[in-house]
C-alpha cells in the first residue's frame, strides 16, 4: 500500500492561512455577538472587551423585543426567503430538467438565455420592477419580494442544475418511462432526490443574499406590515442618533434563522443517496 | 404471441443516418441477439423497439400490433438495463412492483408475482433491502426480477453483463440462458461481445454502421459467414485473413480466412511462418505465427511447445479456406470460376 506523504510545512502554512481566514471571517460576527451584551458606554469604550459582570447588559434585546413589531420583521422576512427559495428551486429544477433531458430545436440556446442573467444584475432593472410593481398592484406586498428573488436566483439555479442533471443516469429514466411513469413523476420522484445536494447549495447560495438584501425592500415593500428584518432594524440607526444596543441586538438575533437553514442544507449536501443507483 | 416484426427502421440524428432500413422478424419464444461493435446502432435499435426512441422511418410490430405510437409502458415489453436502473430510494419489493402498481395491478396480483419472481430469481432475502445494500450480481438479478415481474411478450437486455466482473458473467450468462428456457419468452439482447451472442441465442444479427450484416443461428454464422465482417467478429480467437496470392486462387478471391482451430502446425503445410509467441491456456495453445507481415492465430488442442523464432509450416484441409473478393463478400465453394 502507498501510503500518503505529509509535508509539515506545507500542512502548517495551509492551516496557517485556513486559521487566519477563520478569524478575518468570523471577526465581524463575534464583535456583533459579543457587544449586543455590552452596555451602551462599555460598547464604546472596550469595543473588543468580552461583557463582565459589570458591563453586562441585556437592554439592547429588551428594545428590539419591546418594539413589538420584530417578530412581524422576522415572520416576513422568513416567509420572503421560504417562498423564494421555493419557487427558485421548484422552477429552476424544472427548467433544468427540461434542458438537460429533451431534445429539442433551440435547446442550447434556451441554456444560454437562461443563463445570461446570471451577469446581468437585476438591481439595474429597479425602475422598471418599481413601475410594473406598481401597475400590478404588488408594491408593498410579499408576492413583490418573493417574484423579484425568484426572477433573480433562477439563473444560476438552472446553470448549476442542468449540470447536476446531465450526471442522473439516463438509464434509471428510461427504467421509469418503460415502468410507466408520467414525466412528472421521473423528475420529482426519481430525479429530484438524486440531485438533492445540487438542490442544497443552490438553496444556499441564494438564501443567503435573500435574506440579507435590504435594496429590494426599501424599494418594494417599505411599509410596516411588509418590512423585512434587515429593514426593520434601520429603524434604530438615525441620521444622528443610533440605538447601538438595539442594533447589535436586532443583527444578532437575524443570524440565527439563517445558522438553522444552513446547518439544514449543509445536511443535505453531505447525504447523498446515488450510491447503488447505478454502479 | 411474442413475436416482432421490424419494417424497414430507419433512424437518423439529425444529418447522421445511424440505422439504414432495418429488417428482421422474431418468432415467439426465440432468443435474438444483436451484437456489433461499439457504435454501430444496437443499442439504438433496441431502444425503438423499447419506444424509448422513435424510428425515423419504418415499423415497429410486437406481437402483430403495430406499435409505432405507443409508450414504452403499453408496448407490452420490459427491459433490462446495462446499469441496471434500480430505484435507489426504494426497497428490492417496491422496485419490482412499481411497473405493475402504475399499470393497476391488484395488490394480491402484485405480491404474488413478486414473490414468484423472488423465488425463481433467489432474491427473498432481500425483497426489503435497497440497492445500495447489494451486491453487483444481486442487484442484476433484482433488475431482471423487475422485467419478470411485468410477463411482458418481450423482454429487451441492454448489454446487461458488461458490468459483472468474469466469474459472475457467466454465471448470470447461465441463469439468463436458464430462464429464458423456463419462461418460453421472447428475448431481445444487445450485446458488444460476440462469447455471450454465440452462447446464448438461438439466432444472431450482426450489425455494423447501422446495417444487417447477416442474420442466422450461432453456427450457421460461425460456418457460413457471408462476409469477411462476421467471419472476423464471429468465433475467439478471430479468424486469420491473408492475401490470396499466399494460396493457388483464382483471381476473382482477394483475401482468404483461415479460423484458427483449423490450422495445424508441422514439417509439412501449405504456407510456411515464424513463430512469434505462445499463450498457454492449459486445455490448448495459442501459436501466433508470422507470416509474411501478418500475423496468424494458431489454436492447437493440448499443451505443445514450439521454440519462438522457429520456422514452421501451417497446413489445413482444403475445405476450411474461406474465400472473399476485394469488397469482403464470401466467395462460396462452386461460385469460384
Amino acid at each position: 500500500m502507498q501510503r500518503v506523504k505529509h509535508n509539515w510545512l506545507n500542512l502548517g502554512l495551509m492551516h496557517l492561512a485556513l486559521i487566519a481566514y477563520t478569524i478575518i471571517a468570523l471577526f465581524p460576527v463575534v464583535v456583533i455577538l459579543i457587544n449586543s451584551f455590552k452596555t451602551r458606554k462599555a460598547i464604546f469604550r472596550e469595543p473588543l472587551a468580552l461583557p463582565t459582570s459589570e458591563t453586562f447588559s441585556l437592554v439592547g434585546y429588551e428594545t428590539v423585543l419591546k418594539q413589538g413589531d420584530y417578530f412581524l420583521y422576522f415572520q416576513n422576512s422568513l416567509i420572503v426567503t421560504l417562498g423564494s427559495l421555493f419557487f427558485i428551486l421548484l422552477f429552476g429544477a424544472m427548467a433544468a430538467f427540461a434542458l438537460s433531458e429533451y431534445r429539442f430545436r433551440g435547446n442550447t440556446l434556451m441554456g444560454l438565455y437562461l443563463a445570461l442573467g446570471i451577469m446581468i444584475p437585476i438591481r439595474l432593472g429597479t425602475v422598471a420592477i418599481l413601475e410594473f410593481m406598481v401597475a400590478t398592484g404588488l408594491v408593498n406586498t410579499l408576492w413583490a419580494l418573493i417574484l423579484v428573488y425568484t426572477a433573480s436566483g433562477l439563473p444560476i439555479a438552472v446553470f448549476i442544475l442542468s449540470e447536476f442533471m446531465r450526471q442522473v443516469s439516463a438509464d434509471l429514466k428510461d427504467a421509469g418511462r418503460i415502468d410507466g411513469l408520467s414525466e412528472y413523476r421521473i423528475f420529482f420522484r426519481l430525479v429530484l432526490p438524486l440531485v438533492r445536494p445540487a438542490l442544497a447549495t443552490v438553496a444556499v447560495f441564494n438564501m443567503i443574499p435573500i435574506w440579507n438584501d435590504l435594496w429590494f425592500p426599501l424599494v418594494l415593500a417599505n411599509s410596516e406590515e411588509t418590512k423585512t428584518l434587515t429593514l426593520g432594524s434601520q429603524v434604530f440607526i438615525g441620521q444622528f442618533v443610533t440605538d447601538w444596543n438595539a442594533v447589535l441586538s436586532g443583527l444578532s438575533m437575524a443570524i440565527l434563522p439563517v445558522v438553522i437553514l444552513y446547518v439544514i442544507f449543509s445536511k443535505q449536501l453531505i447525504r447523498g443517496i446515488t450510491s447503488g443507483a447505478v454502479k | 404471441m411474442g413475436s416482432l416484426t421490424l419494417r424497414n427502421v430507419s433512424k437518423s440524428f439529425g444529418k447522421v443516418e445511424v440505422l439504414h432500413d432495418i429488417n428482421l422478424a422474431v418468432e415467439d419464444g426465440e432468443f435474438v441477439i444483436f451484437v456489433g461493435p461499439s457504435g454501430c446502432g444496437k443499442s439504438t435499435l433496441l431502444r425503438i423497439i423499447a419506444g424509448l426512441e422513435d424510428a425515423t422511418s419504418g415499423d415497429v410490430e410486437i406481437a402483430g400490433r403495430r406499435v409505432n405510437h405507443l409508450p414504452p409502458s403499453k408496448r407490452g415489453i420490459a427491459m433490462v438495463f446495462q446499469t441496471y436502473a434500480l430505484y435507489p430510494h426504494l426497497t428490492v419489493r417496491k422496485n419490482m412492483s412499481l411497473g405493475l402498481k402504475q399499470a393497476g395491478e391488484s395488490p394480491a396480483v402484485i405480491a404474488e408475482r413478486v414473490e414468484k419472481a423472488a423465488a425463481m430469481l433467489e432474491l427473498e432475502p432481500y425483497l426489503e433491502r435497497r440497492p445500495a445494500e447489494l451486491s453487483g450480481g444481486q442487484r442484476q438479478r433484482v433488475a431482471i426480477g423487475r422485467a419478470v415481474v411485468r410477463e411482458p411478450e418481450l423482454f429487451l437486455f441492454d448489454e446487461p453483463l458488461s458490468n459483472l466482473d468474469a466469474a459472475l458473467r457467466v454465471n448470470t450468462r447461465i441463469e439468463i440462458a436458464e430462464l429464458h428456457r423456463r419462461l418460453g419468452s421472447t428475448i431481445i439482447y444487445v450485446t458488444h461481445d460476440q462469447v455471450e451472442a454465440m452462447t446464448l441465442a438461438d439466432k444472431i444479427v450482426v450489425l455494423q454502421d447501422g446495417k444487417v450484416e447477416q442474420i442466422g443461428a450461432p453456427m450457421e454464422l460461425y460456418n457460413d459467414p457471408d462476409n469477411i465482417f462476421v467471419a472476423g467478429f464471429i468465433g475467439s480467437p478471430a479468424m486469420n485473413f491473408l492475401d490470396a496470392r499466399l494460396l493457388d486462387e483464382p483471381p476473382e478471391v482477394a483475401t482468404i480466412g483461415l479460423r484458427p482451430e483449423a490450422i495445424s502446425l508441422g514439417a509439412e503445410g501449405r504456407i510456411e511462418g515464424t513463430v512469434s509467441h505462445l499463450e498457454h491456456l492449459g486445455a490448448d495453445t495459442n501459436v501466433y505465427v508470422h507470416v509474411g507481415d501478418r500475423l496468424v492465430t494458431v489454436r492447437i488442442l493440448g499443451q505443445e511447445n514450439f521454440a519462438v523464432g522457429a520456422t514452421v509450416r501451417l497446413n489445413f484441409p482444403p475445405g476450411a479456406v474461406y474465400r472473399f473478393d476485394a469488397d469482403g463478400r464470401r466467395i462460396r465453394a462452386g461460385e469460384a470460376g
